[in-house]
């Protein structure tokens, strides 16, 4: 039994600072989505209270859905991060399985090769990517994105899976193997199912950044068919600066799907950190 | 029935060397076949374009030829005043960024993560969700929320200090060249406070129930318990938490290109290495896009990022004391 006394600040003082730091960080977005539902004079009347009868408004997601092309650029977002999301999953589950599984010359130094992957933004290679995909005119295209992100999502995907696969029943494995299964249907049917969390962390992990990253898009894909929803919002947000029920109304958009992925994701990922740092 | 006599018998006359090699020349194929793809796209799309910006900082762009200028460009941007005077601002402002994120982040992270591990905290879930909400936003939405909210316009934040009789304590922060970088500072601290939270939570949650135990029955217990048995605890968590940090402070362009723009206004006053390796790369209203020296700069936050890394690694971690749990 832990005694009360080791409560610092005593229950009621813990909670208060716990709840004024909830408030800080739900607050600006709470303001952005509450506003976004109002009128322009609820908007700079009264920011702080909830839509009434009076100021409740939907004119700034009229504006945004009619000209912003946003359920284009929805769509973008989706293909690019479901694309990448697929490939550094599946190739990176592979690679963590050759990387733990076998021993060869080669495994340690192309352990450390993906390593510096890790420490390294592949943003620092832009002016080189670029050049690539003017070269191999993958410009303004979904498959360029795609094939950048997937290089910066691997090194971690293959490091953290690793760590997962390494605590596989090995009994199992050679089960599988003295029953003439090949190595193939052992890492697809035997292995991949087993590590399933850890490819749901992997994957909430990959996501995140790409959903989010703002510099790829606007260099190698700003085009208008291509354009991500990060981009979309960041370019009709500088376009509609004065237009307040716009601007708000693209805000709440571009947070929904993120918040609602959360919301869903929050104990599987939170779950994930706190596994991977006890490691 | 015959054969796998055979093969019994065979077996021990193999020599040991062609009985290993065997099986090995067999898996070889397959273990290729899982490694392929990701060497294949990390290769292309992360080491060769870095080792070409590497390459490419070697090279100037004279009448559209490239042309060899071994160390010059080098040179250039760090005595040459059209360039030293951007680049050493920048770097000073990624430094000061960064030590605003040490001294801010780990605290509050460490306290945050303190409170949340205390034994039947009611709530802790919620909490928990709410404090890592903001880390999971995008710069471009954390930056104009910030934006709208700090704006002198909307009037929410001098109606907010206002609300607690301080409201003359207002000023258009992001406006004003003296509070700019601040202001950006302590906006990604706000978004970014989530993750050593999480990592320092969890290496509290890791420490032994015995061992907390043990000091209260020496009556160790509260601020006193916290501060001489969690705390040295953690002490590798945070340095992790602080290299992580110090890498993503050279991704740090979203913020400032979304709210500032890519001049890092006013007056250069945010510019950071991001975005001043976008502006000379890309180009902008005031000049054009030059990639050689963009490669240049490249280079030298690769090297500023190793240098870093490599101090942490050699000279801090081998340092910190390590406790075997």
């Amino acid at each position: 039994m832990i005694p009360a006394r080791t409560w610092p600040l005593g229950r009621a003082g813990v909670h208060l600072v716990l709840i004024l730091y909830t408030a800080l960080c739900l607050g600006p977005v709470l303001l952005v989505v509450m506003n976004s539902f109002k009128s322009r004079a609820g908007i700079f009347g009264a920011p702080l209270s909830l839509p009434n009868a009076a100021t409740f408004d939907l004119i700034g997601y009229k504006t945004v859905l009619g000209q912003g092309a946003f359920l284009r650029y929805f769509g973008n977002s989706l293909i690019v991060t479901a694309g990448s999301l697929a490939a550094v999953l599946l190739f990176g589950a592979m690679a963590a399985f050759a990387l733990s599984e076998y021993r060869f010359r080669a495994n340690r130094l192309l352990g450390l090769f993906l390593a510096l992957g890790i420490m390294v933004p592949i943003r620092l290679g832009t002016v080189a990517i670029l050049n690539m995909m003017v070269a191999a005119r993958l410009v303004n295209t979904h498959l360029a994105l795609i094939l950048i992100y997937t290089a910066q999502g691997l090194p971690i995907a293959v490091f953290i899976l690793g760590e997962f696969m390494q605590g596989v029943s090995k009994d199992l494995k050679d089960a599988g193997r003295i029953d003439g299964l090949s190595e193939y249907t052992i890492f697809f049917r035997l292995v991949l199912p087993l590590v399933r969390p850890a490819v749901a962390t992997v994957a909430v992990f990959t996501m995140i950044p790409i959903w989010n990253d703002l510099w790829f898009p606007l260099i190698v894909a700003p085009g208008e068919a291509t354009k991500t929803v990060t981009l979309g919002a960041q370019v009709f947000i500088g376009q509609f600066v004065t237009n307040w029920n716009a601007v708000l109304a693209a805000l709440t958009l571009a947070v929904l799907p993120v918040l609602v992925l959360y919301l869903l994701f929050s104990r599987q990922l939170i779950r994930g950190i706190t596994a991977g740092a006890v490691k | 029935m015959d054969q796998i006599d055979k093969l019994a018998a065979d077996v021990p006359l193999l020599p040991a060397a062609t009985r290993d090699a065997a099986p090995a020349r067999t898996r070889r194929w397959h273990i290729a076949v899982f490694l392929a793809p990701a060497l294949l796209v990390y290769t292309a799309l992360m080491i060769v374009p870095l080792a070409d910006t590497l390459r490419l900082s070697l090279f100037r762009s004279v009448e559209h030829a490239p042309v060899f200028v071994g160390l010059d460009n080098f040179r250039v941007l760090l005595t040459d005043p059209r360039w030293s005077l951007h680049f050493w601002a920048a770097f000073r402002h990624n430094l000061y960024f960064f030590a605003f994120h040490i001294l801010l982040q780990n605290p509050v992270g460490i306290a945050l993560a303190a409170l949340l591990s205390l034994p039947r905290l009611r709530g802790q879930a919620f909490y928990r969700t709410a404090f890592f909400l903001p880390t999971m936003l995008s710069f471009v939405i954390v930056g104009f929320t910030w934006k709208l909210i700090l704006s002198p316009l909307w009037g929410v934040a001098p109606a907010l200090l206002g609300s607690v009789g301080l409201r003359g304590w207002f000023h258009p922060w992001l406006g004003q060249e003296a509070t700019a970088l601040t202001t950006l500072a302590l906006i990604s601290v706000w978004q970014y406070v989530g993750i050593p939270m999480m990592l320092i939570y969890a290496a509290m949650l890791a420490i032994p129930g015995e061992l907390i135990e043990a000091a209260e029955l020496d009556g160790i217990t509260g601020f006193a318990q916290f501060r001489k048995i969690k705390l040295p605890l953690i002490w590798p968590t945070v340095g992790i938490c602080s290299i992580l940090t110090f890498v993503g402070n050279f991704n740090a362009f979203d913020l400032i290109y979304t709210i500032n723009g890519a001049n890092a206004g006013p007056n250069f006053a945010t510019d950071l290495l991001g975005t001043f390796l976008f502006r000379t790369f890309f180009g902008n209203q005031l000049q054009l896009g030059d990639p050689n020296m963009g490669a240049t700069i490249a280079t030298m936050m690769f090297l500023i990022i190793l240098a870093g890394v490599a101090a942490y690694l050699f000279g801090i971690q081998t340092r910190m004391r390590r406790y075997a749990l």
